[in-house]
């Protein structure tokens, strides 16, 4: 495989309602931070993608509006996923793979707060024998909180410490959307909202928007001084059918992993797309990682999740992190549908 | 193009209606890529991955259903991708696949195209109110009416070239087992004749709504090697895409339709399109944008298309046939039709398309388009390996 490396992420600061920007508006400023950290002008990108979701913003179509957002004239090479961002860096991973381009910019954007997001997501299910009966993710993720909880794999308090953890992380990131630091017991506290998950436990609803950009072998040297390698990435999809699955398990994970050659390797640093903090407890399992690999060090899915957003800025997060010399490899994680249903898996790295 | 070879061992496609309620959404793309499969020879195990595209997932009401067909798809332990890029989705779905084998990344990739129109209502979803913008209340037809007034002021074609391209390709759809409107009898008066919708385009020169999808089966030259039937190449693809609103656009003879074009033609080796090309499967929602692209893609210079229409050269028999299949304006699976248009210029070089085969066709081009006349998707496939 040709080298291509993440040179740069610039995110958005998550926020539970954006009342002043337009789609557009969310894209263009981490579009432009992006380019000027890569050091890259617009018309130099090879290839752009972008990630995300009619439903979110209750229009069809919604991701022509905010091609605007990168200026698109004279007319560029383009494509879209009506997916999570970290799916869109893959097409253009892929698409770099050609070697006839060497740079492409990603970007995904993310307004929740434009309708009720459970309800939504409800959209998401089988239509024909699931969607009607209603079930909303939230309701589905306690499902799988309570079988990890009953094979003794995690217990409520254990969720707490864990979110707990989670805000200290997220007090250091100031694009953080849930930053005040809580105990453990006083999470606890908290009444269920669909038991056994307490908010703590659930993600914060966001809007946000995040851009990364990509470059291949040489480019990504000249352009910056410690571009993250990306040494293998992979997606795997599951059943849709949540009765066909292991709810406390992520095949799907473990198989991205081994083909991204993530497992059994040493990481200084994971950050894994759980929403909810028991899947963090499944994904760690997945992918083998012991107690010195540090987690989530941005405060994670739990501290801000723009949809279609979270994802992308997982990579986004762990290749600043080498970019800026704070560890050497990385793991990274993306997820999307019901449960873990579909996830990525990316090893990042930055030359010694 | 990429450092590996791309060939499409395999195409499927449902019979296309304006219902089929004898089938979920699931069993629609099914239909479609069991028979990509059966026309490959390879079973759901042999597929190392899946590209699914289609348009607003308002047109169904299901949001992201790429997650509920993984099942349907055999996809389940393998990676799998969804497109949308408006009416050209088709299309980049088709390119993203390649790319997959192009990119070495993988050996054997099955890519679907869907829209089960029925479910919902496309007018309806295609005519959101958003705020501080003007309502589109009249779908797609009210949006490119303009464009093709604007298209016969420039040009002075007469009036009757739209007629003449409604009546060809559903002469041409009656040889396409596949299609959806297969009108027996359809003339020029029959076309006249039909209600005005968006003047100048008349009910029957508009495209249908319809239930279907497509599916095809592309693998590296290693495993073409051993396909059971002549393959297709992948001689030249690309994407184009320019901004929604900008004074400087010409949305009758777009940019970014132009760049692409040049792109796959310079792929390809190509100098004179007209020539090297033996038909083309075109875009053509409305029948006015036969002779619309055809300047656009350079087959005639700009003010010339609609004569190449007028003079029968793009009838099947003619010197370069367009829409053989019977193109949109006789199937119009939204989020497939841009596929079936790459899919059709496959069959056509692998001497796949049954009555509807140009004699000894060795290269075609697949087109596709969408949004505001916005977004182009492109491939240029051949007989011969490249």
């Amino acid at each position: 495989m040709r080298d291509v490396a993440i040179i740069a992420f610039a995110q958005l600061p998550s926020v539970r309602r954006d009342v002043t920007r337009e789609e557009v508006e969310l894209v263009q400023p981490v579009v432009a931070a992006a380019l000027a950290q890569a050091h890259l002008r617009r018309e130099d990108v090879g290839f752009t993608v972008s990630g995300s979701c009619d439903y979110l913003l209750g229009r069809p179509f919604s991701f022509v509006m905010a091609l605007d957002a990168v200026a698109p004239w004279p007319p560029i090479h383009e494509s879209h996923v009506e997916m999570d961002g970290a799916w869109a860096l893959w097409e253009a991973w892929v698409r770099l793979q050609a070697g006839d381009i060497d740079t492409a910019l990603i970007y995904a954007y993310g307004k929740s707060s434009l309708g009720d997001l459970p309800e939504v997501l409800v959209q998401q299910l089988d239509p024909y024998v699931v969607a009607p009966l209603g079930a909303d993710a939230v309701g589905l993720a306690a499902l799988q909180a309570r079988a990890l909880i009953d094979a003794g794999r995690v217990t409520e308090r254990g969720l707490a410490e864990l979110a707990a953890a989670r805000r200290r992380q997220a007090a250091d990131n100031p694009c953080a959307q849930r930053r005040a630091p809580r105990s453990a017991d006083e999470l606890l506290a908290e009444p269920y909202q669909v038991a056994p998950l307490r908010a703590h436990a659930c993600p914060p609803i966001s809007d946000g928007a995040c851009a990364v950009v990509l470059a291949a072998g040489d480019t990504a040297r000249r352009l910056v001084s410690s571009p993250a390698w990306i040494r293998g990435i992979d997606h795997r999809i599951e059943p849709h059918q949540l009765g066909m699955r292991d709810l406390t398990a992520s095949p799907s994970t473990r198989l991205a992993a081994e083909r991204a050659g993530a497992l059994g390797g040493r990481f200084d640093l994971a950050e894994l797309h759980a929403p909810f903090a028991h899947q963090e407890v499944i994904l760690r399992d997945a992918l083998g990682l012991d107690d010195g690999v540090a987690i989530n060090p941005s405060g994670g899915a739990l501290s801000a999740n723009p949809m279609m957003v979270a994802g992308l800025a997982r990579l986004g997060e762990a290749a600043t992190r080498l970019m800026t010399g704070q560890g050497r490899r990385a793991v990274a994680h993306a997820t999307s549908g019901p449960c873990l249903q579909h996830n990525l898996v990316c090893v990042l790295e930055r030359d010694v | 193009m990429g450092a590996n070879r791309c060939a499409i061992v395999g195409i499927g496609q449902t019979h296309h209606k304006a219902k089929r309620q004898d089938v979920s959404i699931a069993g629609l793309v099914r239909e479609a890529a069991a028979r990509a499969l059966a026309d490959a020879e390879l079973t759901w195990k042999d597929i190392d991955a899946v590209v699914i595209g289609k348009a607003p997932d308002m047109f169904e009401g299901v949001m992201m259903p790429e997650l509920y067909l993984a099942d349907a798809l055999g996809a389940v332990g393998k990676p799998m991708l969804r497109v949308h890029t408006a009416g050209s989705v088709g299309g980049s779905t088709a390119i993203a696949a390649a790319h997959l084998v192009m990119g070495g990344v993988h050996q054997r990739v099955l890519t679907v195209a869907f829209e089960k129109q029925s479910e919902s209502d496309a007018m309806w979803a295609l005519s959101p109110k958003i705020p501080f913008q003007p309502q589109l209340t009249a779908g797609a037809g009210g949006y490119f009416a303009p464009l093709v007034r604007a298209y016969i002021r420039r040009s002075g074609a007469p009036d009757d070239v739209g007629l003449q391209v409604a009546v060809k390709d559903r002469l041409h759809a009656l040889k396409n087992p596949y299609a959806h409107l297969r009108i027996k009898g359809i003339d020029r008066a029959m076309v006249a004749d039909s209600p005005m919708l968006w003047d100048p385009i008349r009910y029957l020169e508009t495209c249908p709504s319809s239930d279907g999808a497509c599916a095809m089966v592309m693998t590296s030259e290693a495993i073409a090697a051993a396909a059971p039937r002549p393959p297709a190449w992948v001689h030249g693809l690309s994407t184009r895409s320019e901004p929604v609103v900008f004074a400087g656009r010409d949305q009758v003879n777009p940019q970014a339709g132009r760049d692409c074009a040049r792109d796959v033609y310079t792929q390809a080796g190509i100098s004179d399109p007209r020539r090297d090309l033996a038909c083309a499967e075109l875009y053509v929602p409305f029948s006015w944008f036969e002779p619309m692209w055809l300047e656009n893609l350079g087959f005639a210079a700009p003010g010339e298309g609609w004569k190449l229409t007028a003079s029968g050269a793009t009838a099947l028999g003619g010197a370069l046939p367009i829409n053989p299949s019977g193109g949109v304006l006789s199937s119009n699976p939204i989020g497939a039709s841009g596929m079936l248009r790459f899919a059709e210029a496959a069959m056509q070089v692998r001497d796949q398309a049954g009555e509807h085969q140009v004699d000894g066709a060795r290269r075609a081009l697949g087109h596709a388009y969408g949004g505001g006349s916005q977004f182009f998707a492109m491939w240029i496939v051949g007989r011969d390996r490249p």
